[in-house]
């Protein structure tokens, strides 16, 4: 029960990267991306593979499953981030699935639907945390990470770039004509959320030891975005917030042991009610936005 | 001295011409009024020269130090930077931004002064060290929102100012960019009488700071009173150009505006 | 490549992209009346095959193939429209109606909700096991001098042109259609001319929805029956919808057809393997954004400032 709870803690924390990544690209610069299971799986499989069959270090996998996350979400982002939100939603979920497709059927590189095993643990000055006899260690080390993710990011909020961000979100055409580049700003954004989903993959690969392409769903996806509507777009606080309350709606059938009670779509159908409804009931989410950043950050320079 | 001129401006919308070969003239220092017809092109012409459109045929030229620069179809944000704001017909604030954060933003570029970084750079390094371009921004921002009034509202989101104060603030975001040359898109819209008077006065003060404005109104009281030179456009095309003294008495602009009279 | 195999891939091209073409109209209708992707259309083309499934097993009897199973096969397709047509005002009434003043993200975020509640309650009702959907005639295939054409590819391009018709002279000539095209153009003048301009979008969704059963049921006759067979089918008949012109009826047949060619002939010359045969559609969207993001009917339109 113990080791469960603190599973909870450690996905909560994983998923909340991912969620403060969309939080970025659709809480705040207004853009509905559909592909954070795909920067997560590129991130996953970019320490995985190297790890495994080069033998390379988790600290020297991580820039590279972050700045590789990052260069996909350049990559799908110029052509796109140019036009209308509606479309930018479809081909982010084109992106998400040709990555799947890519994992499954690259079978001399990803080993196809059996995925990637026996990934080497996390070592720190040559001590391996080992994600499953002693899980709490392995939470601390990914809450130090959701920690400096946070804090980078709530700076974010306040600075000029984040307020950028925001005037994008709330009229790009009237950002355009106060001298912002929207386009640039854009795919920062696209990046930013990308680069984070990379890290989160890398984490979810060191906890899981091995990955498989059936993680990386477009069912992933759509939790996250769940997680940041259901916090509160444009909250860093509320996407971590709305990551627990989903990973607890996640694991709380199999910990009260109704899951054979409960249909195996259960949880799905729940994330599905909690967007239609969230919508039309409390749209800015249950924190909702985290306002007045001008004054924070005014009271935080003094 | 012209500021910003157009030669043959001309824009197409598949087939309907909306702006036909106008050469327009901004003279610097001075408020020049562009009025027309519902329909005669003029906020079409506003936004070939802004950036958020661009001309079919015809160039835009805006002096920078002395030298005619041609920007016609450079992006707004370009055009922006080189110190021409603007504010739009229907106004377009950041709604769910207070105040402070929307003439902070109608400054978003004035901070950096390294030589060889864009501003994009500049915005990455304000993320790492916050402290000093808040200061240096706040500052501006607040000295603007003394000059309009809003420094009671710093901290009320634009979407929950009265409907002239958001004119105002609109105002006020593109005065945030130190503008040389300020365009404004029927400014008095629904303004009454009483805000159209303390409008009036704001663009009267907004000139002996030395910015050159250029409106469409069509509150010919306002028009008549504040500008230095009108154009009028017609069908998109320029029918006469003058002081507000000559354009009252230009036949083709009374025809403009009232029709031709029957002969009977 | 031989003429007859040729023309067999563009005989197969054409009738898959008959089926997009079909549902890429609800998606094409949706926008050009609300301006949002109806993200669950995707989910109601699968409620369609499965409805019309049950229908017709339901109905065909023991008989294999003859007079009635094709009678049968064709009430189940009556009766999966209807009930379509009713669960997508249903879903439009209670998950976007109230969002219709809201900002832009929130109807899609709806939609996107409204799309996991409907595959998944599938998945739970009916499991998630892929379900065959027999044939209502046999499918001896037709031979014309080495292409072969196969019955049910003609009843896919029967079914296919009729709708597309019947649906083109509904909106051009009816009384009810010009109140489509008024309230597409702008909503609150539609409403002060008179148009009841809910009434025109419950209509909307119900006439798509109506479609995508019918194409739920022709794709499910070519492939299978799966609790998710939306998500993919229907983002690619969304993908038609660009190609053609968003908001554009002939635009959404046209793109459908396209679509279909590439996706045939990506496999059949290219190459691309079958597994990889869903990412031809994502390439040809954004290269359609890029080339001419209004599609190749569409007509460009910009925001007005």
């Amino acid at each position: 029960m113990f080791n469960f709870i603190i599973l909870i803690f450690i996905y909560t924390a994983i998923y909340s990267l991912l969620a403060m990544g969309q939080n970025v690209i659709t809480g705040y610069t207004g853009m509905l991306s559909l592909c954070q299971a795909g920067f997560f799986a590129i991130g996953s499989y970019a320490t995985a593979l190297l790890s495994v069959k080069c033998g390379w270090n988790f600290w020297a996998t991580l820039p590279v499953s972050i700045g590789l996350s990052a260069l996909f979400g350049l990559i799908i982002g110029l052509p796109t981030l140019r036009l209308k939100g509606d479309y930018l939603c479809i081909a982010t979920l084109g992106f998400g699935e040709i990555v799947r497709n890519i994992l499954i059927n690259w079978m001399s590189l990803t080993n196809g639907p059996n995925g990637v095993q026996r990934i080497p643990m996390v070592k720190i000055f040559g001590f391996a945390i080992n994600p499953r006899s002693r899980n709490w260690q392995y939470l601390i080390f990914c809450a130090i990470w959701v920690l400096v993710c946070y804090l980078l990011f709530e700076r974010l909020a306040r600075s000029r770039m984040g307020r950028a961000m925001e005037a994008i979100r709330e009229d790009e055409i009237a950002a355009a004509s106060n001298g912002i580049n929207v386009t640039k700003y854009k795919v920062a954004a696209f990046m930013l959320g990308a680069g984070v989903a990379g890290l989160a993959g890398s984490l979810q690969a060191e906890l899981i030891l091995s990955v498989m392409p059936s993680t990386y769903t477009f069912m992933l996806s759509v939790m996250v975005l769940c997680m940041v509507v259901l916090g509160g777009m444009g909250n860093f606080k509320a996407a971590i917030f709305g990551a627990f309350i989903i990973e607890v709606i996640d694991y709380l059938p199999k910990m009260l042991g109704l899951t054979s009670v409960l249909p195996p779509q259960f949880k799905q159908i729940l994330f599905g009610l909690i967007l239609v409804v969230m919508m039309i009931c409390r749209p800015q989410g249950i924190l909702g936005r985290q306002n007045n950043a001008l004054r924070r950050s005014r009271e935080a320079a003094k | 001295m012209n500021l910003l001129h157009t030669e043959g401006l001309t824009r197409e919308f598949g087939g309907i011409i909306a702006v036909s070969n106008v050469d327009f003239e901004v003279e610097e220092g001075l408020i020049t009024g562009l009025i027309g017809p519902n329909g005669a092109g003029k906020t079409t012409c506003f936004n070939n020269m802004t950036g958020l459109d661009t001309p079919t045929k015809g160039k835009v030229f805006f002096k920078v130090n002395g030298e005619d620069k041609d920007i016609t179809g450079w992006p707004a944000y370009k055009i922006c930077r080189l110190g021409i704001a603007r504010t739009f017909q229907n106004i377009r604030l950041f709604k769910e931004l207070t105040v402070g954060e929307n003439i902070m933003v109608g400054c978003h570029f004035k901070t950096g002064k390294s030589p060889f970084s864009g501003r994009f750079a500049n915005a990455v390094r304000s993320y790492v060290r916050m402290k000093d371009e808040t200061e240096e921004l706040y500052e501006r921002t607040r000295k603007w929102m003394e000059f309009f009034n809003l420094a009671p509202f710093e901290y009320e989101a634009a979407k929950n100012l009265p409907y002239g104060q958001q004119r105002e603030l609109e105002i006020a975001r593109a005065m945030a960019s130190d503008p040389k040359l300020l365009f404004l898109d029927e400014p008095a819209a629904g303004m009454n009488p009483n805000e159209t008077e303390d409008l009036m006065k704001t663009i009267l003060r907004i000139r002996n700071l030395g910015v050159t404005v250029v409106l469409i109104e069509h509150d010919m009281r306002l028009v008549m009173q504040i500008c230095d030179n009108i154009t009028v456009l017609n069908y998109g095309q320029k029918i006469a150009c003058g002081t507000p003294n000559d354009i009252k008495h230009d036949p083709q602009v009374i025809e403009a505006y009232l029709g031709k009279e029957d002969e009977e | 490549m031989s003429f007859a195999e040729f023309f067999q891939h563009f005989i197969n091209g054409v009738t898959l992209g008959g089926t997009y073409a079909l549902i890429a109209l609800g998606y094409t209708m949706v926008y050009g009346i609300l301006g949002f992707i109806n993200f669950a259309h995707g989910d109601i083309l699968m409620v369609g095959a499965y409805i019309g499934l049950f229908t017709f097993n339901a109905l065909r009897g023991s008989q294999d193939f003859g007079l009635w199973p094709t009678v049968a096969f064709f009430i189940a397709m009556v009766v999966s429209m209807v009930f379509c047509a009713c669960l997508g005002m249903l879903t439009e009434r209670i998950a976007y109606k109230p969002l219709r003043k809201a900002t832009r993200l929130a109807p899609l975020l709806s939609a996107i909700g409204v799309s996991f509640i409907l595959s998944n309650t599938a998945a739970w009702l009916w499991g998630t096991q892929s379900r065959r959907f027999p044939k209502p005639f046999e499918d001896q295939a037709i031979s014309f001098g080495g292409v072969s054409v196969t019955p049910h590819q003609i009843l896919i391009l029967v079914v296919t042109v009729i709708m597309m018709v019947a649906m083109q002279l509904y909106v051009a000539k009816t009384r009810m259609g010009k109140a489509m095209r008024a309230t597409s153009l702008d909503q609150d003048t539609a409403r002060l001319m008179g148009i009841n301009s809910d009434h025109v979008i419950s209509l909307t969704f119900a006439i798509g929805s109506a479609l995508a059963a019918c194409g739920g049921i022709l794709i499910a006759l070519d492939f299978t029956c799966y609790p998710t067979m939306g998500t993919m089918t229907g983002t690619k008949a969304f993908v038609a919808a660009v190609i053609g012109g968003i908001g554009n009826i002939p635009g959404a047949m046209l793109g459908g057809v396209i679509l279909g060619l590439l996706e045939t002939f990506g496999v059949a010359i290219l190459g691309i393997p079958t597994g990889m045969r869903d990412t031809i559609a994502f390439v040809a969207l954004i290269i359609i954004l890029l080339v001419k993001p209004e599609g190749i009917l569409g007509k460009a339109e910009k925001e007005k400032v």
